[in-house]
């Protein structure tokens, strides 16, 4: 609760948790903001934005809503940057966990596939696992995931190695405490804290993969997303660019609501260890 | 320089075991896939009867068991034989080879414009952490660096291309202009303004940040207070001290950011519609080419090993300490 009233008091921490709240907020109420498919012919096509009070951001090529194409890719983006980020962080803290304990050649092994996945670019990847598998969202949730789980697996191995060898893990084994009981109760909760902290920059660097993939045409064709209208208005960039620019604004803001918010965590975190 | 070179070999045997990892988990993913290449070969033809299927599987080996099939394609590739393409009909590796000179041209100019851009302006933050100018920069890099390289991309031949006409949309030159020699050079390069520098200012973002940090990192040390009360002028603590320091992680970060710059390439190379690498894999993707596919994953993955042994050479140069313990290892 404290670091929550220490992180309102940066600016970056402010302006991030409100940028975030309002985004969550559009997401939720998504279904009440502007009922009904977003993918659904509204109007007529290409309306200028501003110029309509029906539609305030105007209609693409085929006369959909871009504003309720906005409101409702909020939800895409948010679900699935979540999504893909936490199933990157629970591979990860797995795989580092294990790498960890165990040591010597399952130690060795684990590491040599987690490089293996940090050397292949994470976009190819996620490329081809969409193109074999098939698009849909949990699939390109899983694609994001699989770049990702690699930096917290390699982080979290770090910080079991360098916490194991503490006093206090010796002093619970003096004691005599199972091993398990030692690694749940003293060593987890000592490795979670720097790689939650990595979590935001997994969150915002899985948005950004979303909507690049679905802007190549490899979401799910059923869901609308930023990066899909961002595609679709490519066709007209010449004399509608707003199809293009607006939903990118969208993602723009929500990618810095994340990054400041994750600054602002960072600050308020060293000043709760600096009090 | 022995140091060095025992420190490259060391890397060397790790990167081919990694490599191999790679190889055999990019066979089983595309295994997963429907259809082999022989249906998709069948598919582009118009279709095909069940003997010439069961023949062309013969031939190319796709009839024998996972095990001997993931053999035959590990002894190809040691042999630098990457497969056919079926989308484009020839060899994978005369596709790549053709592809990969016009992305390493397009990565190389943006990795050197923004290292520099980014590690100077890094150098202006970092001057005085905590100022003005500090402040300001960090916040427009933040900014800058949530921007997707792909919409930054739009955004910027909507107006330098479209609105203005200053330079060409897409394409890496003018087609059957018959330009030769630095004319026809002139002419690449117009067309690389856009794209170098829609990569140039995220990957700045991304430098400046990096910069900014560790030079805030390297004021705290003892050294620097030495070098202050020995009455050194600020601006040769700034560069001689701190910046040079600072320099070390920019340099990892470089290596570190290499496969995410392969994999941007992509989208960059399908928005500006330049025939490289990136655009190729978008190409292996839609013509459902896994061949041609496999090939790319394992090229991207070989370049990245590259350039991380390439970034160890440069830092071992940089910084004495490294590998200084592993004498006789």
């Amino acid at each position: 609760m404290r670091t929550v009233r220490t992180l309102l008091r940066t600016p970056e921490g402010a302006i991030g948790l409100g940028l975030l709240a309002v985004l969550a907020l559009v997401a939720l109420l998504a279904p009440v903001l502007s009922p009904g498919d977003p993918l659904r012919i509204a109007g007529r096509a290409l309306i200028a934005p501003f110029t309509d009070p029906a539609f305030p951001l105007g209609t693409d090529r085929l006369g959909r809503d871009v504003l309720a194409g906005i409101v409702h890719g909020a939800r895409t983006s948010l679900a699935v940057g979540l999504a893909a980020a936490l199933a990157a962080l629970a591979i990860g803290l797995c795989v580092g966990l294990a790498a960890g304990f165990a040591g010597g050649i399952v130690d060795e092994a684990l590491m040599r596939v987690t490089d293996a996945f940090q050397i292949v670019p994470s976009f190819l990847l996620a490329l081809a696992f969409v193109s074999v598998v098939g698009a849909s969202a949990p699939v390109v949730v899983l694609a994001i995931a699989l770049g990702a789980w690699a930096d917290p697996a390699r982080l979290t191995r770090a910080q079991v190695l360098s916490v194991r060898e503490r006093d206090y893990v010796a002093a619970a084994r003096v004691i005599g405490m199972h091993p398990a009981e030692i690694a749940v109760r003293e060593i987890l909760p000592n490795v979670l804290p720097p790689v939650l902290a990595l979590s935001a920059i997994i969150v915002a660097a899985a948005i950004l993969t979303e909507a690049a993939l679905s802007f190549l045409g490899l979401g799910d064709p059923n869901i609308v997303t930023w990066g899909s209208m961002i595609a679709e208005g490519r066709n007209v960039l010449r004399s509608a660019p707003f199809l293009s620019i607006f939903p990118g604004l969208a993602l723009v803001a929500t990618v810095v609501g994340v990054y400041l918010l994750s600054e602002g965590l960072g600050k308020a975190l060293a000043d709760g260890r600096e009090a | 320089m022995n140091r060095a070179l025992r420190l490259l070999r060391r890397r060397a045997i790790g990167s081919i075991i990694v490599l191999l990892i790679v190889v055999v988990l990019t066979f089983l993913l595309l295994e997963a896939a429907a259809g082999d290449a022989v249906d998709a070969y069948l598919l582009s033809i118009g279709g095909g009867d069940a003997a010439i299927a069961r023949s062309l599987r013969a031939a190319y080996g796709l009839d024998r068991s996972m095990p001997a099939r993931l053999w035959l394609h590990l002894s190809s590739l040691a042999r630098l034989d990457l497969g056919w393409s079926v989308a484009f009909d020839r060899p994978v590796r005369d596709l790549i080879l053709e592809r990969l000179p016009n992305t390493l041209l397009l990565m190389g100019s943006a990795t050197a414009l923004s290292f520099a851009a980014g590690s100077a302006l890094g150098i202006l933050a970092g001057a005085k952490p905590g100022s003005g100018r500090d402040r300001l920069l960090s916040t427009l890099s933040l900014i800058l660096y949530a921007i997707p390289g792909f919409w930054l991309g739009l955004v910027l031949s909507i107006v330098f291309a479209v609105q203005l006409r200053w330079l060409p949309t897409s394409g890496i030159e003018t087609i059957a202009s018959g330009r030769t020699g630095l004319s026809r050079a002139a002419d690449i390069a117009a067309h690389l303004v856009l794209p170098v520098g829609t990569l140039a200012l995220v990957y700045m973002a991304l430098f400046l940040r990096v910069m900014r940090a560790a030079m805030a990192e390297v004021w705290r040390l003892d050294f620097v207070l030495f070098a202050r009360s020995k009455g050194l002028s600020r601006a040769r603590i700034v560069l001689r001290h701190v910046a040079r320091n600072a320099l070390l992680p920019l340099v990892t970060m470089l290596g570190l950011q290499s496969a995410a710059m392969l994999g941007g390439s992509v989208v960059i190379e399908s928005i500006f519609a330049i025939p490289g690498f990136g655009r190729l894999a978008q190409e292996a993707v839609s013509g459902r080419d896994t061949a041609l596919l496999t090939g790319i994953i394992v090229t991207s993955a070989v370049l990245v090993i590259l350039v991380n042994l390439a970034v160890d050479i440069v830092y071992a140069a940089l910084d004495p300490r490294v590998g200084a313990s592993e004498r006789g290892a």
